[in-house]
């Protein structure tokens, strides 16, 4: 037993303080994702429910690919084909300096990406769900397209979107342990260090899975915490 | 629009540029997995055969040094990406490399060997001695390489991993029946995790594969830069002249590496 | 630019891998349809425990999909995979050791367990989908309790489930691309052979169309399945 847990201990001997720092590395990852993310699949939603057809068909078009692609290649073709794209770029452009993908960078961009494809489906159901008739108003009222989008769509997005973003976060969190494969030092990363160097395998996976578990608890006790302040608004039907 | 704007700024500020070509700063990449050449230590640093001479050179060039992991797959093609200038992974000079990338002159052999279970069956090494057995090697090697064309036509089933580690841990479990991979490294491994298990089962003769296994270990860089090569190349041997190398070599092997 | 065309679609290096791309579908295909399936039948036991009265199957079953969910498949495969090798003595002495030995089994075994707990809960919104009504009508014509679940209220909670259940079988076939981390040749596998060998950046292409089109193929013939079994469900 304290075998098990000298092994996790901080400190040059023991890995403890190499899996703080991996988890570290996957919560920056996946917090920073996620605005980026979703902002993105706000965007595709409504570039799906444009009357501008071209708008239409690359939304439809990019939620397509990255839905269909595993999120591995994906991120193999960001990172690898990114730099490239950026490098011919840059050669272009006449910029002789060198530009790099870092791999954090790539797992950014890769999990954003597919993040927004999965979010736009949840945006455009949120925003089938809120009746053309709040629209109407605010504009009856005098507010820009923009204003009644700002001030009385998008508070009600997020009201009933929450539950199926909060999948989508969920998803998210568990996808970053992809980057250990770029090299990007994370809790899956430093766990597989770990077990090169202790040859524990069955322990380490565990202790990085139990992580991971927390991960998803904490994150699943914060949604529930917003979804009940979100809707604080919604009065109760009498039963 | 200003979304897009702003996500733009952003990428350009992540992804920032590096200036070097005048080489004060050296970019070295190693795999980190791969003792006693390179690994991880559990203070999280990267060390090495590899790593203390990426470091003697660049103290030799008199430029700056910054040692960064990559996984074996992605040495290459994150080097031909700029992702760093040089990779010091012991990484032997072969054709189907140097079509990719050019490489410094050697800094060590690599002589190449099987391992095999204490109790094994097996008596040789040959494809005809292998064929109906399983053997494992890291993916993107010179090892992986000659067993693909070799001796998977002959019958034996080639198992691919993407670090050596990972291969050795299934030959310990008896998921491979030999692990094919460079004689010292193997020769360490046996030193340590592999002791109570293993063997060496038998050496390949290199210069019969020369094709396949070509020169020795070298410092690899992109094709563009050739004054980084020849600087690589010059402090190689000057590192080798003043005992440096020596110095090196003796903490990290008890015979002859060069 | 005329280096990019040609360099669009290398001929040499479709002939020297195009067979074992094929190799790679069927491996993907094969380790995805058979865990769907044997998933799909854990998973019924499992949504019924999650819905039974007694409290220790309840919080079994309960624990058991927390974990798969919760925690990455790609832990998920590196824990069963490497840490049956750690216990390989273990299942050696119950006679396992010949299935764990086998990389694909342990791909096979993960993604099956996964699967299940993701298919028992979309199997638990449709059983809890299907009115009480109809349960009770089943018990008043004097139908045993386990023909009313497999003749009445499972197969309704099958329709209700069929979408969601699509959607799973389209996560499985991309979250497969991992098992090329374990040495096996699925599509994943194969294209990070090639490109190891030639390092040219369009096998990663190949793959994305394969992807592309395995994702399209299914959600398609998911989609007929569909239809044909919710006829009765159209208005005439």
């Amino acid at each position: 037993m304290s075998y098990y847990l000298d092994l996790l201990s901080f400190g040059p001997d023991g890995w403890g303080d190499e899996l703080a720092q991996g988890a570290l590395v996957t919560i920056a990852l996946a917090v920073l994702t996620l605005p980026f993310g979703l902002m993105l699949g706000l965007l595709v939603a409504l570039g799906q429910r444009s009357a501008n057809r071209l708008a239409r068909n690359a939304a439809i078009a990019f939620t397509t690919v990255f839905r269909g692609l595993p999120e591995l290649l994906t991120l193999f073709i960001v990172y690898y084909g990114g730099q490239l794209l950026l490098q011919k770029l840059a050669s272009v452009v006449g910029y002789g300096a060198q530009v790099q993908v870092n791999s954090f960078l790539a797992g950014f961009v890769a999990l954003g990406l597919v993040l927004a494809a999965f979010s736009s489906e949840v945006w455009v159901g949120a925003l089938n769900a809120i009746p053309n008739g709040q629209r109407e108003a605010a504009r009856a009222l005098g507010l820009s397209a923009r204003l009644s989008f700002r001030l009385v769509v998008l508070p009600q997005l997020v009201r009933v979107a929450l539950p199926g973003l909060g999948n989508n976060w969920l998803v998210l969190l568990k996808d970053t342990s992809l980057v250990s494969t770029i090299a990007l030092a994370d809790l899956m990363r430093q766990t597989n260090i770990a077990v090169g160097s202790t040859k524990e395998p069955l322990f380490f996976y565990l202790v990085a899975c139990l992580v991971y578990l927390f991960f998803s608890m904490l994150s699943g006790g914060a949604l529930g915490w917003l979804e009940a302040r979100t809707s604080r608004g919604q009065a109760r039907r009498p039963a | 629009m200003r979304l897009t704007i702003a996500v733009a700024a952003m990428l350009l500020a992540l992804t920032g540029a590096a200036s070097a070509k005048e080489w004060k700063e050296i970019r070295i990449a190693t795999e980190g997995a791969y003792p006693p050449f390179n690994f991880v230590g559990s203070n999280g640093e990267l060390q090495g055969f590899d790593v203390d001479i990426a470091k003697a050179l660049c103290d030799k060039i008199g430029a700056k040094c910054t040692v960064v992991a990559q996984d074996w797959d992605g040495l290459i093609p994150a080097l031909l990406a700029s992702k760093y200038d040089a990779i010091a992974a012991s990484m032997s000079i072969t054709e189907e490399r140097k079509q990719q990338v050019d490489f410094t002159e050697r800094y060590a052999s690599a002589p190449v060997s099987f391992v095999a279970p204490k109790d094994t069956k097996l008596t040789g090494v040959t494809p005809a001695d292998l064929k109906g057995k399983i053997v494992g090697a890291q993916s993107s090697t010179t090892h992986a390489t000659m067993l693909e064309d070799v001796y998977g036509p002959e019958g034996v089933t080639v198992k691919l991993y993407p670090t050596l580690d990972e291969a050795n841990a299934d030959l310990k479990s008896g998921r491979v029946d030999t692990v094919f991979a460079d004689k010292i490294v193997l020769l360490d491994w046996l030193k340590k995790d592999g002791a109570d298990c293993c063997k060496i089962l038998g050496d390949v003769d290199d210069k019969q594969y020369a094709r396949y296994f070509g020169e020795g270990i070298g410092l690899a860089v992109r094709k563009g830069d050739q004054d980084l090569k020849e600087l690589l190349s010059k402090a190689i041997a000057d590192i080798r002249a003043d005992g440096t190398y020596d110095t090196i070599a003796k903490k990290y092997f008890d015979f002859e590496i060069y | 630019m005329s280096d990019i065309l040609g360099s669009l679609i290398n001929l040499d290096l479709m002939a020297r891998y195009g067979p074992r791309f094929l190799d790679g579908v069927l491996v993907t295909l094969q380790l995805v349809g058979i865990s769907f399936i044997l998933g799909g039948l854990l998973a019924v036991p499992v949504a019924l425990a999650r819905l039974s009265k007694n409290s220790v199957p309840r919080a079994l079953a309960y624990s058991y999909v927390y974990f798969f969910r919760g925690t990455p498949l790609l832990a998920q495969v590196f824990l069963v995979y490497y840490g049956a090798g750690q216990l390989r003595d273990a299942f050696e002495a119950v006679g396992l050791w010949t299935l764990f030995r086998d990389a694909w089994f342990c791909a096979l075994l993960t993604f099956t367990l996964n699967t299940a707990a993701y298919q028992a809960e979309i199997l638990r919104g449709g059983i809890r989908a299907v009115p009480g009504g109809q349960r009770e009508a089943a018990f008043a014509l004097g139908l045993p309790r386990w023909l009313t679940f497999g003749k009445v209220v499972l197969p309704q909670a099958l329709v209700t489930a069929l979408r969601p259940l699509g959607n799973e079988l389209i996560l499985m076939i991309k979250a497969s691309a991992i098992v090329s981390l374990i040495t096996i040749y699925d599509v994943m596998g194969v294209t990070r052979l090639a490109f190891s060998r030639s390092f040219d950046f369009q096998v990663y292409l190949w793959a994305a169309a394969l992807y592309l089109i395995l994702v399209e193929g299914v959600r398609r013939l998911w989609a007929v399945a569909e239809r044909r079994l919710t006829r009765h469900l159209k208005p005439a």
